[in-house]
């Protein structure tokens, strides 16, 4: 993607209110998680401080959000587990990227029995329901959220190989990688110079799109109790923790859960609109 | 490759999909450690008890061996007796699925018809407000994370209003005062048919709210699809012709836009089917419904090994057999896919 091509998009992005909206929301997340120590009203209770005075407290100008069993303020514990989602989000997207584009260019450049074996395994792992497999891994390495996240960048990987592959298939015949093969350069500098560069932005788009369902999936491992431990504090596990106080105190899961709603709506909505913008056959609504 | 080629091709997947699934799951299960010999032999076991328990599991030969009795006794459809419940995994996971399946083909029955209605009707007003809502409600739909909106709902509709039950596939006391004679094992079709319409009354009660949640994802991606569908279908030079001749509006939409728009919402109602299997995993221990993912949880938390893989198997089979099954059909209907 060219440089006034990225801003032709962008553009069209702060245009359309939805994915404008998208951005904001993104933006909004990126700021809590780096400064949560000043925002948040009680740190120490977002890092577990127990407040045992204040168990269960509703919603009040004290305490915004509530209190949780343990007394701490749901409020800061909701801002610090913006820092975690993030964490996730990227790690898994960017582990994903880092096993399945190196397997798609082998895969895509290669052709022959390398690309088949790499093919047949990335079927393989696409059949598998990816919530099970995740599931699976978690239940083998142990309980946390580094597990988690492996679990996570394991079920993902295949999307990124199938789709650089495909890219990777077309570039190769590409004059000037005929050229620069018939002067001689090496496998590895073609990749590296010339199909790495003209196939990642595909890719890019896409990692951007899965965050949010990445956020999704590791929220919803917290939630069964693979995920983050206590008392590290994440959307998903309070929302699970807050489970069986839901019905006397409502606050307790609805708002960590709300955090969850509103952060992968706003990937989807910025997502949705750059797929529609980059499918060929929906661009003629945008060109 | 030609049709039949490909259908081929993807049998064999399928099957050394489930081949790896179950060396995976059976391998890795046995990794864990845990003492099932102890928890088979009961309460306050001895330890010849639990000796004598391992032997009868083949404990105490190699892991390959314990595997070679596995896979025989797979072949017959035995999936090993639960540690836990001391029934046949299957015999457990049979009435478990059929919970599921009945959650989830209410789930979809509904969520096709209300994300055709949504989708038809955003594309028609395309970029009117209503579009735009729709669009946000669809996003919303596959952004929400079940295991939370499902208590949401739970506030509202049972402790706020107080309209609809909190949990479970239905009553006890009403079960213990009409008692269902199961034959399907769907509830609600099964209480239809013998004429419980207690029972009737009660599962249908029961099964709204898990349903509801589980829906919303679907629901989401049909919008979608018949949306951006419809769109491209209404551009068509055919649906200008029949609008130059006079044809009325709501029968160009019903009849001749949505037909090419509802094949490919089938299609994704097959792809969710799959998605929506695992989904029901969150939805059953929230509304504490009696299938699959509550079963495979608790089976889970006990390190009830033979369950945890029988549910495993199971699951992966049918995901495996839906996409295959999702996918012919879409190159049937489709022939652009065919490679």
């Amino acid at each position: 993607m060219k440089k006034d091509e990225i801003i032709r998009v962008l553009k069209i992005m702060i245009r359309n209110k939805l994915s404008l909206l998208g951005i904001i929301i993104i933006l909004i997340l990126v700021v809590t998680a780096i400064f949560a120590p000043f925002l948040a009203p009680y740190p120490k209770q977002a890092e577990g401080q127990p407040n045992l005075e204040e168990k269960l407290q509703p919603p009040s100008s004290k305490h915004w959000f509530g209190t949780d069993y343990m007394g701490r303020d749901v409020l800061s514990r909701v801002i610090y587990g913006a820092r975690i989602s993030l964490l996730v989000a990227i790690t898994v997207v960017g582990l994903g990227l880092l096993i399945g584009v190196p397997l798609g260019l082998l895969a895509g450049y290669k052709g022959g029995a390398v690309d088949a074996v790499i093919m047949r395994t990335t079927d393989i792992f696409l059949s598998f329901p990816p919530l099970l497999l995740a599931l699976l891994i978690s239940v083998t390495l142990g309980r946390g959220l580094v597990n988690a996240i492996i679990a996570l960048a394991v079920s993902w990987w295949p999307w990124y190989t199938r789709l650089i592959r495909g890219m990777a298939v077309s570039i190769k015949e590409k004059p000037y990688v005929e050229v620069a093969k018939t002067m001689g350069v090496s496998n590895l500098k073609i990749i590296a110079r010339h199909i790495l560069p003209n196939a990642i932005s595909p890719v890019i788009v896409q990692g951007t799109m899965d965050m949010g369902s990445a956020i999704l999936e590791a929220s919803a491992l917290s939630f069964l109790g693979l995920g983050v431990q206590p008392p590290t504090a994440d959307w998903g596990l309070m929302v699970s923790q807050g489970k069986d106080y839901l019905l006397n105190y409502w606050w307790y899961p609805t708002f960590p859960g709300l955090a969850i709603f509103i952060t992968v709506i706003a990937f989807n909505l910025v997502g949705d609109t750059l797929r529609e913008i980059l499918d060929p056959r929906l661009r003629r609504r945008y060109l | 490759m030609k049709l039949w080629e490909y259908v081929v091709y993807r049998l064999i997947l399928a099957f050394v999909v489930i081949f790896f699934v179950v060396v995976i799951v059976f391998f890795v299960s046995h990794v864990i450690p845990s003492n099932p010999a102890a928890l088979w032999a009961g309460a306050h076991p001895t330890p010849e008890e639990i000796e004598k328990a391992r032997e009868e599991l083949h404990l105490n030969d190699p892991l390959i061996v314990q595997f070679y009795y596995y896979l025989g006794g797979l072949l017959h459809g035995n999936l090993g007796v639960s540690i836990r419940t001391h029934n046949p995994v299957a015999e457990d996971i049979g009435s478990a699925f059929t919970a599921t399946l009945e959650l989830i083909l209410v789930a979809e029955f509904f969520a096709l018809l209300i994300g055709v209605a949504l989708g038809v009707y955003s594309a028609v007003k395309k970029d009117s407000w209503i579009d735009n809502a729709s669009r946000l409600f669809a996003i919303s739909g596959v952004s929400l994370p079940a295991f939370w909106f499902g208590m949401v709902l739970q506030l509202l509709f049972f402790k706020q209003l107080g309209w609809l039950p909190l949990s479970g596939r239905v009553d006890t006391v009403v079960m213990l005062e009409h008692p269902l004679h199961v034959i399907t094992g769907f509830y609600i079709f099964d209480s239809l048919i013998t004429g419980n319409w207690t029972i009737f009354q009660n599962s249908i009660l029961h099964i709204i709210l898990p349903a509801a949640t589980l829906a919303m994802y679907p629901v989401g991606l049909i919008t979608r699809q018949v949306r951006s569908m419809m769109i491209e279908v209404l551009q068509e030079n055919y649906i200008r012709t029949a609008r130059s001749y006079g044809v009325p509006d709501r029968m160009i939409y019903m009849k001749y836009a949505l037909k090419n728009a509802i094949s490919p919402a089938l299609i994704v109602v097959g792809l969710s089917l799959a998605y929506t299997l695992v989904g029901a995993f969150l939805v059953e221990i929230i509304f504490n419904w009696p299938g699959l993912g509550r079963y495979a949880t608790y089976a889970i938390l006990s390190m009830d090994y033979p369950a945890i893989i029988g549910v495993v198997i199971v699951v992966a089979t049918a995901y495996v057999f839906i996409n295959l099954i999702v996918d012919l059909l879409q190159m049937y209907i489709d022939p652009r896919i065919r490679v």
